[in-house]
């Protein structure tokens, strides 16, 4: 069991982290940002920072390796021919839980 | 610019939103945590990406200054977003209202608000706003009472294996949304596939290297994607015309 104190302050520096990342830009800068290594640092991080929290992990997300593998799988099929988040989504959930049904009725 | 109109650009982000806070609140309520506490996380943080890391994070109790670090890491690209709204508001927009809007500085929302032609008023951005946030947060909700309805209805011997079932299907759903999100960009700039490609060794390193893999899970996100970030943007950083093609390509965007 998680502490509700935990939950609490984790919440609490969540909310204080994300809401001043959003409101400095607003309150106190006055003109345009031109560096261009930091403009191309903003640009390309999100990328890279769903790529970490995807890979490996994905592939171990759903307990099992080989329904991880086959979800994963098929969403970077989906994803390769620019279908959208949620049907790519829809497509991986409905394999991980076809493979293990399949695994489930078979063994 | 008033109301109604930011309300009608709203609603497809707000569609967009509820699958994925939906899939945010299954994946909250399997990590442990009672449905409010999903819940309590959208209305208060509004961000998706940063809300899963953070999240994992006081699920593995990890320490707060972590939490700290990492939060700040993943929102850091609002700081330029803010910036770039900043620029395009009329001109009397006094401090309290810029507080308010702030809250609602999302990736979609930027991209609707900063593609107006005009002036963004007060009115239109509470519009735009208002209603993508109550889609995150109807998704947040959703997702929390389905989640723990079914764990109810599912409490027998053969229930709870299909319970598991469900969630280990479930549990892949926002990993398939960023792999949507990261994918398709790969397949145009040569950069970004650079980028993902590095970011993925170098993930690979700290998840099955002894030593690196004990480190708490924030660490990785951090250093993982500050040096390959750092590293990509020295070597291509990117020029006015790439920005400007960008531009050009949100205009014209699906999303």
């Amino acid at each position: 069991m998680i502490e509700l104190s935990a939950m609490l302050i984790g919440c609490a520096i969540m909310f204080a982290v994300t809401y001043a990342t959003k409101a400095i830009g607003l309150l106190f800068v006055k003109r345009p940002i031109r560096s261009r290594f930091i403009r191309s640092f903003l640009y390309y991080l999100p990328y890279s920072v769903l790529a970490v929290m995807v890979f490996p992990g994905v592939l171990f997300s759903t307990g099992w390796i080989w329904s991880g593998i086959a979800g994963t799988a098929v969403a970077l099929v989906l994803a390769f021919f620019r279908r959208g988040l949620l049907p790519v989504s829809v497509a991986a959930i409905a394999t991980v839980f076809l493979v293990e049904l399949l695994y489930f009725l078979l063994a | 610019m008033n109301y109604t109109r930011g309300l009608k650009d709203g609603l497809p982000i707000a569609l967009g939103y509820m699958p994925v806070a939906f899939a945010y609140a299954i994946r909250a309520v399997s990590l442990g945590f009672p449905a409010w506490f999903p819940i309590l996380i959208s209305a208060s943080n509004f961000t998706g990406t940063g809300q899963v890391a953070g999240t994992d994070l006081i699920a593995e109790g990890a320490n707060m200054g972590l939490l700290f670090a990492t939060m700040l890491i993943i929102n850091i690209r609002y700081s330029l977003m803010s910036v770039s709204i900043a620029q395009k508001l009329e001109p009397n927009f006094p401090v309290w209202k810029r507080a308010i809007v702030s809250f609602g500085v999302t990736d979609e929302n930027y991209a609707v608000a900063v593609r107006q032609p005009h002036k963004l008023t007060f009115p239109y951005l509470m519009g735009l706003m208002s209603c993508s946030f109550f889609g995150w947060l109807g998704g947040t909700a959703l997702g929390a009472a389905l989640s723990t309805l079914l764990g109810r209805l599912l409490e027998d011997a053969t229930g709870a294996q299909f319970y598991s079932m469900i969630m280990d299907a479930f549990s892949i759903s926002l990993y398939a949304m960023f792999i949507a999100i990261i994918v398709p960009p790969s397949r145009d700039d040569r950069h970004i596939l650079l980028l993902l490609a590095a970011t993925i060794a170098l993930s690979c390193l700290f998840y099955f290297l002894p030593v690196l893999k004990d480190l708490p899970s924030g660490v990785n996100i951090i250093v993982c994607s500050i040096v390959c970030t750092v590293i990509v943007s020295l070597l291509f950083p990117r020029t006015e015309k790439d920005d400007a093609a960008e531009e050009r390509a949100q205009d014209g965007g699906a999303q």
